[in-house]
């Protein structure tokens, strides 16, 4: 058995490193060792003109400051709270509006389908930025320009094409004979799809929601571009520490808990959807 | 009255005629089984029964009421898939249930019913378990009690023993059969199998091309086959050509080209001049060896060419000195004959003159 899954893993422990060696490599370079910066920087005392004030200028290594800063006024948490509500609200404003089209996609004949996922994902074929002017154009006009609606409906514009595209892997999974056994026991359209379709789709919408309300966290260009002066999102905050304000430890500790706030959200819904899905990894 | 009728149903995709006039009543309580080839129609047959095909000519009844334009849900006829499409998200429990909740039972019914329809099945503890934790049989016996538990006036099932292996096909092939007789459910069955039609049906509509080339009782149909398709299909036969000659006592005749007169019984109906084949079927076919008398008037001189020891029975092909190949199967345990033949042995090919059956074409 053990000789068969060492066969089946891809050989000797030699060639498993020689794989895995350079992903860990980078992961470490470029996502642990920044994280640990990040993490060091929350607890030093910012420098007059941005950075750090130098250990060796007798500064402490070790300051609560920041955190201090940013639990001791209620305005953090309220943009915490805001943030949190628009990553929600254009959650949910995805999953309604890639629903359908993922659907639709899954269904047509198999031939067009690669097409349409090819249309979905076309608009990341020019630059981002100036996809989001081409918003201040048309809101504009509407006058809906610097108004939570706009920011919402350009976040929504953005992440898109994350929810349809695991909807539509999921969708394009499904076992038409499924349908066809529910029909036959006597569910009509609607029962068909809130019985089978749905409840098999929970996993496409939980990866369409991780790829959506995470990022939507921390996007600063759509509330700057879009947005009102009230509009101010955590992603803002962040970058102005770092860009405006040069309050690196500051920036540092709302990153943080920015992270944390998301790990328990996530290990949420994942306690919630090991109790609500079990039976779907068959399918999923 | 029928519970079902089918009258002159033909069903095209484009240029190919799947279903080609077929016409046929399934009385109620019936073991019904469509046999036929793959491409034969039954299981376009069988989905327009289901409701998600309709005939582009003639029409279907049930309980003497149309069913055009009925959709599936409404139909009390349920489907045994062969893949047998159990609801992954949902426990063996949830999916013997959904019928019922389908129609709308109260709660307390559809406990009682799933608890019932799973100790029909043998799975009573297995209500909690998801399908992809269940061997195949299992999933083959909570399909069939998912299909069952609301009692459809019928249930058609589409090849469902096709994923089991040998062993579990013929355990189901049984289970079948006492499930069939204990809920009184009318079973229509699709399958490409002769053996498990054989051993399952009360009656066989054997099909080809679209068409019910017989319809008839399982042992009709292997002592009795109508056409030489329908011979062909069902069991081994030897097929040897044949031309109808008038005797002189007034009764019909056969020749051979290769072997001469034969004594047979072409049947009632015949005319002198018809050609067609003699289908005999091999345990029909005795051999003896060369020097023991044999006293049929068939009987021809052969070797033995090629063997198969199958353990209860061997099938020879002996070729005949005369031209034809003639296969014939023999209990190798008969009482006063343990006697086998080897490959090489000169041997005597006979049958009786009412062994075999004359078919035109």
């Amino acid at each position: 058995m053990d000789e068969r899954r060492e066969a089946l893993e891809g050989g000797s422990r030699w060639t498993r490193w020689l794989v895995a060696g350079p992903p860990t490599a980078f992961l470490l370079a470029f996502f642990l060792v920044p994280a640990i910066i990040v993490v060091a920087a929350s607890f030093r005392e910012p420098g007059e003109f941005g950075g750090l004030v130098p250990l060796a200028a007798g500064a402490a290594a070790f300051s609560l400051e920041a955190y201090r800063f940013v639990l001791g006024d209620i305005v953090y948490a309220e943009i915490f709270a805001a943030s949190f509500a628009v990553a929600a609200v254009t959650t949910a404003a995805c999953v309604a509006l890639a629903y359908p089209l993922a659907w639709l996609i899954a269904r047509s004949p198999r031939k067009r389908r690669d097409l349409l996922v090819l249309l979905v994902i076309l608009p990341f074929a020019s630059n981002f930025l100036v996809r989001i002017y081409a918003w201040i154009m048309l809101l504009g006009p509407a006058n809906l320009l610097y108004t939570p609606f706009a920011v919402i409906a350009g976040m929504v514009y953005v992440h898109l094409p994350f929810m349809v595209l695991p909807l539509y892997t999921n969708l394009e999974k499904h076992d038409p004979a499924l349908l066809e056994a529910a029909q036959d026991l006597g569910a009509g359209a609607w029962t068909r799809f809130w019985r089978v379709t749905f409840p098999l789709s929970l996993p496409g919408i939980w990866s369409g929601s991780a790829l959506v309300f995470i990022p939507v966290l921390g996007m600063f260009a759509v509330p700057e571009l879009l947005g009102g002066t009230g509009d101010v999102l955590i992603g803002n905050l962040i970058k102005e520490q770092f860009l405006d304000n040069r309050d690196w430890p500051l920036g540092s500790a709302l990153s943080i808990g920015l992270t944390l706030a998301v790990l328990a959200l996530a290990g949420l819904a994942a306690a919630l959807s090991r109790r609500g899905l079990k039976g779907t990894e068959a399918v999923s | 009255m029928p519970l079902l009728e089918i009258k002159g149903v033909t069903r095209r995709f484009g240029d190919l005629v799947a279903v080609d006039g077929v016409s046929l009543a399934i009385e109620a309580g019936e073991f019904f089984t469509l046999l036929g080839p793959s491409g034969c129609g039954k299981t376009t047959l069988l989905r327009m029964i289901a409701g998600f095909d309709e005939p582009d000519q003639g029409a279907l009844f049930l309980d003497g009421r149309p069913l055009a334009g009925i959709p599936p849900e409404k139909r009390p006829v349920h489907t045994v898939f062969q893949s047998y499409a159990l609801f992954p998200h949902m426990t063996v429990a949830g999916n013997i249930a959904f019928p019922l909740e389908m129609a709308g039972k109260p709660r307390g019914e559809i406990a009682r019913r799933v608890a019932e329809t799973l100790a029909l099945v043998h799975l009573e503890e297995k209500g909690g378990a998801y399908p992809h934790e269940l061997s195949g049989g299992q999933k083959q016996r909570v399909a069939l009690a998912r299909g069952l538990v609301n009692r459809p006036r019928l249930l058609l099932l589409d090849e469902p023993l096709g994923a089991l292996d040998a062993k579990l096909r013929e355990e189901m092939q049984v289970e079948l059969i006492n499930l069939q007789r204990d809920v009184g459910v009318t079973f229509v069955f699709v399958t490409h199998a002769q053996q498990e039609a054989l051993a399952l049906s009360h009656r066989i509509a054997v099909m080809n091309r679209g068409r019910v080339e017989q319809l008839d009782t399982p042992e009709r149909l292997y002592t009795a086959p109508a056409s030489r398709f329908v011979a062909d299909f069902i069991g081994k036969i030897n097929l040897v050509d044949v031309e109808v000659t008038g005797n002189s006592h007034g009764h019909a005749g056969l020749r051979s080209p290769a072997l001469g007169d034969l004594a047979a019984e072409p049947g009632n109906g015949v005319v002198p001049g018809e050609r067609g084949v003699l289908a005999l079927r091999p345990e029909l076919v005795r051999v003896a060896a060369r020097g023991e008398t044999v006293e049929l008037r068939n009987r021809f001189p052969g070797t033995v060419r090629e063997l198969l020891y199958l353990g209860d029975v061997t099938l020879y092909k002996v070729q005949l000195e005369a031209g034809p190949v003639i296969e014939a199967l023999l209990a190798n345990a008969a009482p006063g004959r343990a006697k086998l033949f080897k490959a090489g042995d000169a041997v005597t090919v006979a049958w009786r003159h009412d062994a075999g059956v004359f078919l035109r074409g």
